[in-house]
């Protein structure tokens, strides 16, 4: 694929292929009719339908303290401007998403954080989730892109996306000017790269997967560079065996790399390795966007990051993960008026600007929003995610997440351990997806 | 209530038998008057329906949706038999499986041979009324008061590898919840920190209730005070060492709140019971998968629950 030529065609690059072949001819058209309906809602949204009751409750996963602030600030917002309450329910991030499938079947809030991709659809197929066409009539600002990642497999909309991020090699401008480091473009540069930071007594590059999704970053990103995006989406679907020697690739290159790596990661959390960056202990650190939570107002500058270096030129450098989130309603809300005018907020310019100003940690999905206030990092980051010839959501999200929780964390985590037994790991992997991909 | 009447009853009349008189019927339902039968029916019914409604409707749910692939969501028609592959798929091909039955078994060991012996010594300590022993003791049980993620962040705080204490003041650079070798045991201390307040308050209250008078009499025979111990107090303490047994394989085979509040049972933590939890509650709800180890859990449980009561019934009729 050849690079995008505007921002418009790199989002469309954000939908999984498996959802893209819906709706795709009235899309062209749709986009039209979605630009005039959103300026008329944008122009008159002061007061819908009369909801009896003044508040509505908002299941979050925020729970770092940066993006909790945020949402507060954007629910705030909601409140000027429409009177109604919210009640935000944060829960811990991981307890959240492990918890989804039973706080979806009780009584979930009304609306709720969640993320694009196979997980969404998963859950719209469900019937946990409402439908929220109706909402997205009001909505302007995201390109098809979006509309289509937040469709599920019948063609309806049911989650309103909220900002994304892409996964890259982070580091700190300072420490490499002081070390007159050079950004690697290829697998070898990295390795020497690593060596030469080792010798000057860095750790090469921050690792931890104690909560056991952060290395799938590792993995995904491996995949991604030696067998591209075409392998990667097969193989989540289940189609590709993983004892290929495809996939042996990917963790043999991945053990040869495991030395350059922040030992003991298995009881570290993210948290502490992007700590080891921020302290000058560690040289780069392979992340998300929000590893910049964890860096103080001042040293956000001193951030900075590069796509993970090519390892084969035929698949080249330019595909990556690169998640939204965002939020959706629950299958009954309760107070259902207020719970589709929040999504209609939380999809509008408003929320976006508000989001711009106070997180440096990530991107905002609403192209209308003013993005003048972005750092120097994030308009880097969107620069990153608009050159990127496909775009992969994440390894649990892209997959079952029975098939990525019970089977791809432990092996993983098996891998870090003992990264000499591929084989091994490789048919046990295979064998348990078998079982689990049984339709 | 009356009391009396019914347990005069019960001795005044003859087993009955379907030979029995029918005067001894009716005179039985003179005794109990309408409140009381009202009371009885009551008394049983109630536990009775707790009990299957709670324990024994979803153990044998369980055991029913082992067999299946349910996911959790949608009817119960849905739901497919696949007959015993969630077994032989728990045997054959889950890693987590064979790790999480040897820490169970190390888990039980550990808190049979260490930790319980340990807490009834400081009970035993405690009851010699030494000056302090009400602070000692709520030290000692204030472990079992505290939340689960309390304790969790008091561990947390003390086995962090960059930034925990023990590694700060040993210089030591372990890693003691993230090496497979090393967490386990890192896990059982704090477990066992917790036990230990646990049975020293149960022993302790038994020994208060020892007569004082046979420590005296064994006293005067002339016994040493640990000969007094062992072979007056301790048989004495029959039904308190019972509880503290049993207490301590439950805790053994429950085992499950430190482990998940450190890595969710992963990586050189597995118990049967994070996995079981791993499976049914989290998002990957395979409810058939998760199931078949709850089962298999279940059944573990049987056989020490069989043990048990088999020993308190033999002694019962002797």
């Amino acid at each position: 694929m050849s690079r995008p030529q505007s921002q418009a065609e790199y989002l469309a690059r954000l939908v999984p292929p498996s959802v893209a072949g819906i709706n795709r001819r009235s899309l062209l058209a749709g986009t039209g009719a979605l630009l005039g309906t959103g300026l008329l809602a944008a122009c008159g949204d002061d007061s819908g339908s009369g909801g009896s009751s003044k508040d509505v409750s908002l299941g979050s996963n925020q729970s770092d303290p940066k993006p909790k602030d945020v949402l507060v600030k954007v629910t705030d917002g909601f409140k000027t401007s429409s009177g109604v309450q919210v009640a935000v329910n944060t829960v811990d991030h991981n307890t959240f998403q492990e918890n989804i499938n039973n706080y979806l079947q009780g009584k979930p809030d009304d609306v709720f954080t969640w993320f694009a991709g196979y997980r969404m659809r998963f859950f719209a197929q469900k019937g946990l989730a409402s439908d929220i066409s109706d909402v997205w009539g009001k909505l302007s600002g995201y390109s098809d892109a979006f509309k289509k990642a937040s469709t599920g497999d019948d063609g309806k909309q049911y989650f309103v996306p909220a900002s994304y991020y892409p996964w890259a090699m982070f580091y700190r401008k300072s420490v490499w000017q002081q070390h007159g480091y050079q950004v690697p473009t290829t697998l070898d540069q990295l390795t020497a790269l690593g060596a030469q930071m080792k010798r000057d007594g860095l750790t090469p590059i921050a690792f931890a997967d104690k909560d056991g999704w952060p290395a799938m970053g590792t993995f995904d990103i491996l995949n991604l560079r030696i067998n591209g995006y075409q392998f990667h989406v097969d193989l989540m679907a289940g189609k590709e065996a993983w004892t290929s020697d495809k996939v042996k690739k990917v963790f043999d290159t991945w053990a040869g790399l495991l030395p350059l790596h922040q030992p003991d990661s298995l009881g570290r959390t993210w948290q502490e390795a992007a700590q080891s960056l921020q302290q000058k202990k560690s040289g780069m650190y392979m992340l998300g966007l929000f590893v910049g939570q964890q860096f103080s107002n001042e040293e956000q500058s001193d951030l900075d990051f590069f796509t993970f270096p090519e390892i084969d030129p035929a698949i080249g450098a330019k595909a990556l993960d690169a998640p939204i989130d965002g939020y959706m309603m629950a299958r009954k809300p309760k107070n259902e008026d207020n719970a589709r005018k929040l999504l209609e907020y939380f999809g509008g310019k408003e929320a976006g600007d508000i989001t711009v100003k106070n997180d440096p940690a990530t991107l905002v999905a609403n192209t209308s929003a003013d993005v003048s206030g972005y750092t120097a990092l994030q308009k880097k980051a969107a620069e990153l995610v608009g050159s990127a010839t496909e775009i992969a959501q994440f390894l649990d999200r892209d997959t079952r997440p029975d098939f990525a929780s019970t089977v791809m964390i432990p092996a993983i985590q098996q891998f870090i351990k003992n990264p000499k037994d591929i084989d091994g790991l490789t048919s046990s992997i295979e064998n348990q997806k078998k079982s689990i991909f049984t339709d | 209530m009356s009391d009396l009447p019914l347990i005069q009853a019960d001795r005044a009349v003859p087993p009955p038998a379907a030979t029995t008189s029918t005067g001894g019927r009716r005179r039985r339902l003179r005794l109990l008057s309408r409140t009381d039968r009202v009371v009885i029916t009551l008394m049983v019914l109630v536990p009775l329906l707790l009990v299957t409604g709670f324990v024994w409707l979803p153990a044998a749910a369980t055991v029913l949706l082992s067999g299946t692939n349910w996911d959790g969501i949608g009817p119960l028609n849905e739901i497919e038999f696949v007959g015993a592959r969630n077994y032989s798929d728990v045997v054959n091909i889950y890693p987590p499986f064979v790790p999480a039955v040897q820490h169970n078994l190390l888990w039980l060991a550990a808190l049979f041979v260490v930790a319980t012996p340990f807490g009834m010594f400081l009970a035993v300590l405690l009851d010699k009324e030494l000056r302090g022993s009400r602070f000692y003791q709520t030290a000692l049980y204030l472990p079992v008061v505290l939340s689960l993620a309390l304790i969790g962040f008091v561990w947390q705080l003390l086995y962090s590898r960059d930034q925990g204490l023990i590694n700060a003041v040993f210089g030591s650079n372990i890693d003691w919840y993230g090496d497979s070798n090393v967490n386990i045991w890192a896990v059982m201390i704090a477990s066992g920190w917790r036990h230990v307040g646990y049975i020293m308050l149960l022993y302790l209250a038994g020994l208060k209730g020892v007569d004082p008078s046979l420590r005296e009499a064994a006293a005067v025979d002339g016994a040493s005070e640990s000969r007094a111990f062992f072979r007056v107090v301790f048989p004495v303490m029959r039904p308190i060492n019972i509880i503290v047994l049993v207490v301590t394989v439950i805790e053994s085979l429950r085992a499950f709140d430190l482990v998940w509040v450190v890595n969710k049972g992963r990586n050189g933590l597995e118990l049967i019971s994070a996995l079981v939890t791993q499976n049914v509650v989290g998002e990957a709800s395979r409810i058939g998968f998760g199931s078949a180890l709850a089962t298999i859990m279940l059944v573990v449980s049987l056989v020490f629950i069989t043990i048990y009561l088999a020993t308190v019934m033999r002694e019962n009729r002797e």
